[in-house]
């Protein structure tokens, strides 16, 4: 474990000089950009930071009731982290409510360690000397699906709800561009500037898309998670700000999320 | 009382030019109370950015699907009647600035300063000066646009229309109405359809 993290930091500043290096490279493909930063860092991708960060705080007692998040559900029993993101988001009985992993999390937060919902919810999104418990967590917790393959459940009539509904966001066209998620992602092999866009309606885009988050973004220097993805997407999009846990949010997660089935999970994943 | 009456047909119409079932309806009722609900305002996008016009909802409600073809007549014609024409007549301005305004994708984002002027980013969607490597390919090449169909006054008022509003020639087109929402000026019009018309402009070369 120790020579992993080692060889992660060292992986980060490599990336690092790289990135800095590579601003006029631009216009080369930004696959084989990845490609080359892959080599740099050998088996390691600095992800792995965040990973062991989050698994520090799932299991330190924290918050008025001095508890861990080990005995958090995440929809596979108490506890159960491993394979638990392959199959978010889904109904949760206790609940009566579909929720993504974000959302549960947030929820195992204020039960279990007595934290406010506020103090729970406030700002996910890490930046420049900025950590968040949130992105670690999500790392931790996304890393444990590796390789195993995403089985969103239906079966609930909650969980169709949510789909359908997230289906309806995702054409959802509006604002001053008239645009929707799907002005962008709903053709084959298009692309924005140098930017390929997935088709997140085609089960082999959406499958190559979702299970690839959250990742290492090079050029940024933090874990991303899916729902920033979602958010940088709705700037684009010209539209306001979706809070994550948002019920909104987490039927369009698992619109993407249910299209992504049958393929292994393979992220924290490293980007340009 | 004469916004519900034309509410209420436009649910009719939907109901019956689509094919929308009733459940269909209801899941679009609750996406739009959860998005209601969902979204913050964020400096200039503010969340009535979720009500649709009538072109957006109706364009939305067909999906991955194509639009019947006397749906896209009707709202063809519908488009084209709220285009706007320059107060001088003359469709072309400055293809130099037009490249700017090509280039920048600003404008609209939350993150965007209102008072500044909006680009239209025309490379994110279309490949236009052959010197400009990086550009999308969601809407068709226009280089050699008017080197290939002629510089004279039909065109240009072709490519006038076509940026004032995309929708009057193709109807639920990605493209965004850039003169219909006031996203660019007149004057900024005619510099991107000086852009593609000029046949000094790097488009033609
Ligand atoms: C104006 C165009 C545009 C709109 C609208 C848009 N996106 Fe994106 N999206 C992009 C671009 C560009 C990228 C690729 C960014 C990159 O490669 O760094 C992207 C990337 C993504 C990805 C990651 C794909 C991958 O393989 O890593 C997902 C998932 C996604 N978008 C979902 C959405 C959803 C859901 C919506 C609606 C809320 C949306 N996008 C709206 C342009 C858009
Ligand atoms: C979000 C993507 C997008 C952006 C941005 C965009 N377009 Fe388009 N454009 C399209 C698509 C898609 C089409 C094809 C469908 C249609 O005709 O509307 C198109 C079609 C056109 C056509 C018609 C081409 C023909 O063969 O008749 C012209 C002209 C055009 N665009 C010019 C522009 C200009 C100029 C800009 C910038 C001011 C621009 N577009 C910005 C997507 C875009």
């Amino acid at each position: 474990m120790n020579r992993t993290l080692g060889g992660a930091a060292r992986a980060a500043c490599a990336v690092m000089a790289l990135s800095a290096a590579g601003a006029f490279a631009q216009q080369r493909s930004a696959v084989e950009e990845i490609e080359r930063y892959r080599q740099a860092l050998g088996d390691g991708n600095p992800a792995e930071l965040w990973e062991a960060r989050g698994e520090g705080i799932w299991k330190k007692a924290a918050g008025p009731k001095n508890a861990s998040l080990e005995k958090c559900d995440l929809g596979l029993g108490p506890g159960v982290v491993k394979g638990a993101y392959a199959q978010l988001p889904r109904y949760f009985a206790d609940v009566d409510k579909v929720m993504d992993l974000e959302t549960r999390l947030v929820h195992c937060r204020v039960t279990l360690q007595g934290i406010s919902p506020e103090e729970a919810k406030k700002s996910p999104f890490g930046g420049p000397g900025r950590k968040t418990d949130n992105d670690a967590l999500v790392a931790f917790i996304t890393a444990e699906s590796r390789g195993i393959a995403m089985a969103v459940p239906m079966s609930h009539p909650k969980e169709v709800e949510a789909f359908e509904v997230g289906k309806k966001i995702f054409f959802h066209r509006g604002g001053p561009y008239d645009f929707a998620c799907s002005t962008c992602h709903a053709v084959d092999n298009v692309r924005i500037r140098l930017q390929d866009l997935p088709n997140l309606t085609k089960q082999a885009d959406a499958q190559k898309a979702y299970t690839a988050w959250p990742a290492y973004r090079v050029s940024q220097g933090e874990v991303r998670t899916f729902q920033w993805r979602l958010e940088d997407c709705f700037r684009q999009q010209r539209f306001p700000h979706l809070d994550f846990t948002s019920d909104a949010s987490i039927a369009l997660t698992m619109f993407l999320a249910r299209n992504a089935n049958g393929a292994p999970f393979n992220a924290p994943s490293i980007k340009r | 009382m004469k916004t519900k009456l034309i509410a209420l047909s436009a649910t009719a119409l939907l109901a019956a030019g689509c094919a929308t079932t009733p459940s269909d309806d209801e899941y679009y009722t609750k996406a739009v109370a959860l998005m209601k609900a969902g979204f913050k305002d964020r400096g200039q996008a503010k969340v009535d950015r979720i009500d649709q016009d009538s072109l957006q909802k109706l364009c939305s409600s067909y999906g991955s699907n194509p639009v019947p073809p006397d749906v896209a007549e009707r709202l063809q014609k519908e488009q084209l009647a709220t285009i706007k024409y320059p107060a001088d007549g003359k469709y072309l301005g400055d293809w130099k600035s037009g490249e700017k305004i090509a280039q920048s994708g600003r404008g609209g984002q939350y993150n965007d300063d209102p008072k500044q002027p909006s680009g239209a980013n025309c490379y994110a969607c279309h490949q236009l000066a052959k010197e400009e490597v990086s550009y999308g390919t969601i809407g068709p090449s226009l280089y050699h646009f008017a080197k290939l169909r002629g510089y004279g006054p039909d065109i240009q008022k072709y490519a006038w229309n076509k940026v004032y509003n995309s929708h009057a020639f193709a109807a639920c087109s990605s493209m965004p109405r850039f003169g219909y929402r006031g996203i660019l000026t007149e004057q900024q019009i005619k510099d991107v359809v000086a852009l593609l018309m000029d046949p000094n402009s790097p488009v033609n070369k």
